[in-house]
């Protein structure tokens, strides 16, 4: 339609996707332990649900804050007019507190830095309009969120460059891997305006290395360029490790309060480690102060609701259930993750090795066909309909190997994920069989199936129902 | 430490152009006023001779009834003993369609607000960061870069921001006079599209304010019949901004674009767009209620994907969604906020008119309209300028001249109404009668020598401490949303 923008007409939302297939389904059929026990697992949402019980019990404690008052008087017509696009400030202090606790109080956060967001998925891409327009690219490690595609490149113009990482060294970032995609840039005329890592990794779930962190920040000092860290996984990391975040190595090679330290943000969110979704809490952190001056008066376009505001300082502003809080949902991620890789492990599958955030990144690449990306859509749309678990695909996140597959476990109950990896189990053991007995017929199903795929592939549109999911 | 190629140290700007240039409309020099009022606040007892918040389109007469009823209804929040059982299922929940009961909830207070002539459909109701957000959206979806929306003048300054500055659309202004009551005529659409024309801006839509800010006037139905009938014509869009439906009073009628677009026949309703908020009509700007309503289904389906840019916190969602459901309660806000608007328009006219100070004739709004024309030294924004800075630094009273909002006249003035407390409305017209009252000293010897009277004349600018500097940048404005303006106690409340 051409009285419709391109922004309309074309599908730089990225939600035509074939992968959004498995959410459809999922929304025709959901599994509940009672009204719907064969239903599909949702296994492709990467939200915090472990930990509610806490923040609940809080709020019985705490009637003041949860009923919007202050020293027993109604603060409601206050909340309500309180629109200044600076944030409340005692909202920003305790975001600030609990950034710096999460990093075990190493850095520390200045809160006049903070730029308040809806969501991380405002935050970045706000971040994007202010570094980045036409022309213009960004490196990402792959995999990478699908999710970016959107957020980065929709409404800004601005087009990714993925650093390519590969399962030979765990998927770090390598410094060849770093020069290759500038090359690329240049090579596509993009001006290479940063680099964008989530840390820790989504989809991946690891925490990036000292001597990555070390390698980006060399690699930007040099180029001149900036480094966006998302860090809304910080407060999942539940290993050994502890998690390092791009602030304590700018802290590390003294490069605090430098021009280099000006190009250097970190985007947050409250949607993982709080598992609140719903109250689009996202931030911007920026040494710039032109940044952070462009950045706030963008955040017009999508504040945090006064109401949430509120609660939130309340909530953070509680030394003592933040860091009861932290401490029990890294015990708990840590429980059911574990709990997944066991059952995992018994049906022959492994995981790459992780120690934060809400999935694991799971290596199917056994049970594929051939090596190839049709054959991995294969197996995933085998695991959608027929073992009904919608996991995400690699190649939904731009995984240059094919037979990689996210699967969440912090959004489901327990005994909803040993269901989840029974049916699993059964499926691999009927493949395994069913390979043995099949291995004839496999060229003639191949060239079938392709068909079949390439045909799928263009029939579907996705319309509607996706929730904004990592 | 790995080292790579270092870059040249260019002249890089790191920032992109939209960061770096001022598309954000804040650094026009008339953010001197919201600065005189944060140096120097008015209030009764602590600061009595502070500068008068004029300037802030704000509806904070009904903030009781909205206490009242929060307070009365614990469940309506998800964190108090009676709401706490929803409180996993509503934090969770961030599908960009928004709760249905939200959704459902909104449309009817849209056809309430509406005299309940017309339906809306809650599902095309798509959420927004407020209007503000809402607007930029319904930009980003009907026009490309370097495309044009008309707009009629005077207009809200934060279309400046909102249309223009991430979108890269531009704003062709449809010049309205005061001689018919700034009207918007098909003439004055016509010589702006070809404006338009002229300087090779495609133009995508027309974006009218229904009821107007910064008039307070209402579009009537032959009007509104008139702009559908252009931009169909054209093939262009028509988005009505409807944010102050609500805030009609006295016999004055609001009618809807929707109510319009069903008495005419094959309207192309794929070009008809609503931009809706919650902050004016219920006095709630922090709760950041925007909505996109379009009648075209790819616009919503488009703008539904953008909102996750800018969707409603579940958490507010679910308390608009009960006091919404809550038809008594609506009723009565409405008509009681109807009335406290009439009652406050009325008293401050009535100085007004008291004091010979010519306003325009509206019904509607939080604010009014104020002719001063006759106070202008010469009939030049120059002068306007200056008696603005009179009004603001002597007379004490923040209010937004004319030319901020695009006028093609000076000597208008916006004065809000309806963001202060009856005393303080008081206050704010005694200063203006002591300050007209000054000014008729001031000429009266103008029987004598006509340089003698201009000296006099003179008399209210020389006194005028001009402390301000142009090079100044402000993080404010009459925008909403804005820095702390009023300093809440939320922002004086530190931990």
């Amino acid at each position: 339609m051409k009285q419709l923008s391109t922004k309309v007409t074309s599908n730089g939302h990225g939600q035509d996707s074939s992968y959004f297939l498995g959410w459809e389904e999922y929304e025709k059929n959901p599994y509940d332990e009672i009204k719907n026990p064969n239903g599909m697992i949702q296994m492709g949402l990467a939200e915090n649900q472990l930990c509610f019980d806490l923040i609940e019990s809080w709020l019985v404690k705490n009637p003041d804050a949860a009923s919007l008052k202050r020293n027993g008087q109604s603060i409601f017509r206050e909340l309500a007019l309180f629109q200044d696009y600076h944030g409340m400030p005692e909202f920003k202090k305790a975001m600030a507190e609990f950034m710096e606790e999460i990093r075990g109080n190493r850095v520390t956060f200045d809160p006049k830095k903070i730029v308040l967001a809806a969501g991380s998925t405002s935050a970045n891409e706000t971040l994007m309009f202010c570094l980045a327009e036409p022309g213009d690219a960004f490196l990402l490690p792959t995999p990478y969120y699908p999710g970016f595609d959107r957020d980065l490149k929709w409404r800004t113009g601005a087009e990714i460059v993925p650093i390519h990482c590969s399962s030979s060294n765990g998927f770090q970032i390598t410094e060849s891997a770093l020069l290759q995609a500038y090359q690329q840039a240049e090579k596509l005329d993009l001006k290479v305006k940063g680099v964008l890592v989530t840390n820790p990794s989504n989809p991946l779930g690891t925490a990036l290395t000292r001597r990555e962190l070390n390698l980006l920040v060399d690699f930007i000092t040099s180029k001149n360029i900036h480094l966006i860290s998302d860090e809304i996984y910080s407060g999942t990391m539940f290993g050994f490790e502890q998690f390092i975040s791009v602030m304590d190595v700018l802290k590390d090679k003294k490069l605090e309060n430098t021009e280099v330290s000006k190009r250097v943000h970190v985007v947050y969110s409250l949607s993982k480690d709080l598992g609140l979704p719903g109250f689009r809490v996202g931030a911007i952190y920026s040494n710039d102060e032109m940044i952070v001056s462009a950045a706030t008066k963008m955040s017009s376009f999508g504040l945090v609701s006064s109401q949430t505001q509120y609660l939130l300082s309340a909530l953070l502003s509680d030394k003592k259930f933040t860091s009861q809080y932290l401490e029990e949902n890294q015990k708990r991620l840590k429980s059911r993750q574990r709990r997944l890789v066991s059952g995992l492990e018994s049906a022959g599958i492994t995981c790459l090795r992780s120690s934060a955030g809400l999935f694991c990144w799971v290596d199917m690449r056994h049970l594929l066909d051939t090596n190839t990306f049709e054959a991995e859509l294969d197996l995933w749309k085998k695991i959608v309909y027929n073992v009904k678990l919608n996991i995400s695909p690699g190649s939904s996140c731009h995984c240059t190997e094919p037979g990689w597959f996210r699967v969440c476990f912090a959004n489901m109950s327990e005994d909803t994920l040993d269901l989840a990896l029974k049916r699993l189990k059964t499926f691999v053991e009927s493949t395994d069989c069913g390979r043995m007995i099949s291995r004839s017929s496999h060229e003639r199903l191949k060239s079938l199936r392709k068909k079949t795929v390439s045909n799928w592939v263009f029939r579907v549109s996705w319309t509607d129902r996706v929730p904004d999911e990592r | 430490m790995v080292s790579f190629a270092t870059e040249k140290k260019q002249d890089l700007n790191l920032l992109s152009r939209i960061a770096a240039g001022d598309g954000h409309g804040e650094n026009s020099s008339y953010f001197d006023g919201w600065k005189a009022y944060e140096e120097n606040p008015f209030h009764p007892i602590d600061r009595p001779d502070g500068v008068i918040q004029m300037g802030l389109a704000e509806n904070q007469l009904c903030g009781d009834l909205m206490r009242k009823w929060v307070l009365k209804h614990p469940e309506a929040s998800i964190c108090t003993s009676e709401g706490v059982n929803q409180f996993s299922d509503i934090a969770i929940f961030q599908d960009y369609h928004g709760l249905p009961k939200f959704r459902q909830a909104v449309a009817k207070f849209m056809e309430k607000t509406r005299n309940n002539k017309v339906k809306f459909d809650p599902d095309r109701i798509v959420m927004s960061g407020g209007a503000t957000g809402a607007h930029e959206t319904v930009a980003f979806c009907l026009a490309n870069p370097g495309d044009g929306f008309l707009v009629p003048t005077p207009y809200y300054p934060g279309f400046d921001r909102d249309l223009r500055w991430r979108t890269g659309v531009n704003l062709v202004p449809v010049t309205c006079h005061s001689s018919d009551g700034f009207k918007i005529t098909v003439e004055a659409l016509e010589a702006a599209y070809e404006n338009a024309r002229k300087s090779n801006i495609p133009v995508k839509g027309l974006l009218v304010t229904n009821p107007s800010n910064p008039l307070g006037t209402t579009l009537d139905r032959e009007c509104l019949k008139s702009l559908v009938n252009f931009t169909n014509d054209k093939g262009i869009h028509l988005i009505a901004d409807e944010i102050y439906a609500a805030t009609t009073f006295g016999q004055s009628e609001f009618i809807s674009v929707a109510e319009v677009i069903e008495e005419i026949e094959d309207c192309n309703r794929d070009l008809i767009h609503i931009v809706y908020s919650l902050s004016k009509d219920m006095g709630l700007p922090g709760l950041r209620v925007g909505i996109v309503y379009s009648y075209n289904d790819r616009v919503v389906q488009i703008a539904r994907k953008m909102s996750s840019f800018g969707l409603v916190s579940s958490q507010t969602q679910h308390l608009i969604a009960k006091m919404l459901s809550d038809e008594d309660f609506v009723d009565e806000f409405i008509r009681e906020s109807k009335l406290r608007l009439a009652a406050r328009h009325a008293e401050i006219t009535t100085g007004l008119d008291g004091l010979g100070i010519g306003w325009l004739k509206a019904k509607a709004g939080l604010f009014l309209w104020m002719d001063l024309r006759n106070l202008l030294k010469t009939a030049t924004f120059d002068s306007e300028t200056e008696l603005w800075r009179v009004i603001v630094h002597q007379v004490k009273l923040n209010v937004s001249p004319g030319g901020s909002f695009h006028c093609h006249e000076p000597g208008w003035f916006r004065v809000c109404f309806a963001n202060m407390d009856h005393k303080t409305m008081e206050t704010a017209l005694e200063r203006i009668r002591v300050f007209t009252s000054q000014l008729e000293e001031e000429t009266k010897p103008m029987a004598a020598t006509t340089m003698m009277a201009k000296k006099k004349k003179k008399c209210w600018q020389s006194n005028l401490r001009l402390s301000f500097s142009d090079t100044r940048r402000f993080d404010d404005g009459f925008f909403s949303p804005h820095s702390p303006v009023p300093p809440s106690p939320l922002v004086r409340a530190q931990t």
